[in-house]
């Protein structure tokens, strides 16, 4: 009988299924893995680093690129951190925007995350359902910032400006007839609300598609039923935060217990699941995502009736408008201050957290009284979580780990920083 | 929230005792800070402590107060030529005590009592070394390679401390602040060599806004936080 060795295997870095650059090796037992050892740092830009070395406000844009699939979040802890040392609270308004987007966010990095872990474990259909809808919110993004992915769209006191009463339209084209462009332009004649609404109206059918796909669906079952089953409490201490913590059975939401912004005036529920396996952690995120759609309603319909400013007027803090820096000298020299040197920071440190579609996102900021931060830590939920990928690959098959990649969600931007 | 924190702050002093160096309570969030001999022991009772229970490991991260505090430029008075204004690398002084150079800094979550508290624990320069807590949070392990990684701070007991975020064969530890932000070495491809090739940075360090530190009076003006949050 030939002798029978325990096999070393190197997956990623470049692997389709690895979700970015994770380097695994894989200690298996024939197809079994024994031990799994995850390599990561192979996207490490010392993000915390590179905010201390810059003023505050600078450091936003860097935030998007922390967790690439859901921007807005990055940037609400990081101006939530902000707001706690300077001991401000934006206008209601701005509140409610950067609800409104929080939940964009949240839909957007799910509907990411259900295309590809679908394509991984063989729903190729999932992902091309679920970018055509990720496209209608990447346009609402780029509607109020003016990018589709790395909005730097908050800002400490408030958002950036208001939400636009206009939405971009397509264009006649080579390729795009009168009639198509007609069609496509239907729902995009009103503003950034009505585009919102329309979306909010039409997403829990899209939704009923995808459940249609995959919840019954004997083999997405196969694959994802009791496959890294993790207990309530092992997952507490394994430091699982979000759909993670949640699909395990422990009813934890930052929104609900330690509600930040106008959450507390909204009303939605939050999905848990009983058995801490890759099906349930499924079920919670979709859940989610129609929780997400009913959260921004509630949000479009007080924005609707309620404008106001949308960020502190503190010339301090936030360039004053183009109008009165024309004529008025101290407007002027407080765009000069603000452009030039930024603004200081009383000395003390907070720590801001938010309900990010991946788990607890919070930002740790530590001031010395100066106009750059002393030192940011990011606390990234998708690292904590791979952390356990030993542990919950373990006695599974090779196949299995990209599942349990794939329920995971990670992205590698925010657990390499 | 704030009764909350007092209630927090009163069962700390009493299931802690002499070994709570300090405590304070400021913008909502509870630090305290505990000697390094201590921590093993202070974080088993936070973590089983009936009234505690703190079972989650949040975060934990490292700080390194080298530089904390001062500017790269005093504009307190301005000389006969005016203020100065190139900038230069900040020159290191001993201003911060030794044995308080780094701090590592631990972040709870008690799911059940929806408590969260921040422990700080101070190091000395020479050697800063710590007992892991890996044993009572499994999600420690990962945090503390960081912290090795990025600082330079041992964990004792610790099963398995290697680098984690920077490249293999990486030297030196990037996050303190006496490691400059261009690095010591950059890679390139020697296409005579043909293999990737480490050499020395080739980028100019430099400073594009300077470190200020300015007493702000306008912050009273603004609606401070505790009006919004205890409505």
């Amino acid at each position: 009988m030939p002798e029978i060795r325990n096999l070393t295997m190197n997956f990623g870095p470049q692997h389709p299924a690895a979700h970015g650059v994770l380097r695994l090796i894989l200690e298996m037992d024939g197809e079994v893995i024994e031990r799994a050892d995850p390599h990561i740092g192979l996207l490490h830009r010392g993000t915390e680093k590179l905010a201390e070395n810059k003023p505050y406000n600078q450091s936003i844009g860097y935030m998007d690129r922390l967790d690439y699939v859901s921007m807005m979040c990055n940037e609400h802890a990081y101006v939530l951190a902000i707001e706690k040392l300077l001991q401000i609270t934006p206008p209601v308004r701005a509140q409610y925007i950067r609800v409104m987007f929080d939940e964009v966010t949240r839909i957007l990095n799910h509907l990411m995350w259900l295309g590809a872990h679908g394509l991984d474990i063989g729903a190729m259909t999932m992902f091309l359902y679920c970018f055509r809808e990720r496209e209608d919110l990447m346009d609402c993004y780029e509607a109020v910032s003016g990018t589709r992915m790395h909005a730097t769209y908050y800002r400490p006191g408030g958002v950036y400006r208001d939400l636009p009463e206009t939405m971009p339209q397509y264009e006649v084209s080579k390729w795009r007839s009168e009639k198509e462009v007609q069609k496509l332009n239907e729902n995009r004649s009103g503003s950034l609300l009505d585009f919102l609404q329309d979306f909010v109206d039409r997403f829990p059918a899209c939704v009923d598609e995808y459940e249609t796909l995959l919840t019954d669906n004997r083999i997405w079952k196969q694959r994802t039923v009791d496959i890294g089953i993790v207990t309530p409490e092992r997952a507490l201490e394994l430091g699982f935060t979000g759909p993670m913590l949640r699909g395990s059975g422990v009813v934890w939401d930052l929104r609900k217990k330690q509600p930040y912004e106008v959450y507390r005036e909204l009303d939605f529920d939050i999905p848990v699941g009983t058995n801490g396996d890759c099906y349930d952690r499924y079920l919670v995120r979709v859940e989610e995502m129609r929780q997400s759609a009913k959260i921004i309603g509630q949000c479009i319909n007080w924005l609707k009736v309620n404008p106001g400013p949308v960020i502190l007027q503190d010339p301090k803090l936030v360039a004053p408008d183009r109008e009165s820096m024309k004529g008025d000298m101290e407007s002027l020299i407080h765009h000069f201050k603000l452009f030039t040197e930024g603004y200081c920071v009383p000395m003390g440190e907070a720590y801001a957290a938010v309900e990010h579609p991946k788990g607890e996102f919070g930002i740790y900021l530590v001031s010395d009284g100066a106009n750059k931060p002393y030192r940011v830590k990011a606390r990234a939920s998708g690292f904590a979580h791979l952390s356990a990928m030993n542990e919950m690959v373990q006695g599974h098959m090779l196949s299995d780990v990209v599942a349990v990649i794939g329920t995971m969600d990670i992205v590698f931007g925010e657990v390499d920083r | 929230m704030s009764k909350k924190n007092t209630a927090l702050l009163t069962t700390l002093a009493d299931i802690l005792g002499e070994r709570l160096v300090s405590s304070s309570d400021a913008l909502h969030e509870i630090t305290i800070e505990i000697l390094s001999n201590d921590l093993l022991s202070v974080m088993r009772l936070l973590k089983e402590a009936e009234r505690l229970k703190f079972h989650q490991l949040i975060d934990l991260s490292a700080v390194d107060y080298l530089e904390y505090g001062k500017a790269d430029w005093q504009t307190q008075s301005a000389s006969s030529d005016g203020f100065s204004r190139g900038v230069g690398a900040t020159e290191m002084s001993d201003s911060v005590e030794n044995s308080r150079r780094f701090c590592v800094v631990y972040h709870l979550l008690s799911v059940e009592h929806n408590y969260r508290l921040r422990v700080k624990c101070y190091l000395g320069e020479e050697s800063p070394r710590l007992h892991s807590v890996a044993e009572i949070w499994a999600v420690a392990d990962w945090y503390e390679r960081e912290a090795f990684d990025l600082f330079g701070i041992l964990f004792d007991n610790h099963p398995d401390l290697r680098r984690i975020l920077t490249d293999y064969g990486f030297i030196g530890h990037p996050f303190r602040k006496d490691f400059p932000l261009e690095g010591y070495v950059e890679v390139r491809y020697d296409p005579e060599k043909k293999r990737v090739v480490n050499q020395p940075v080739s980028i100019e360090p430099r400073t594009l806004v300077p470190k200020v530190i300015r007493e702000e009076d306008w912050l009273h003006s603004s609606k401070p936080l505790s009006e919004v949050k205890d409505a």
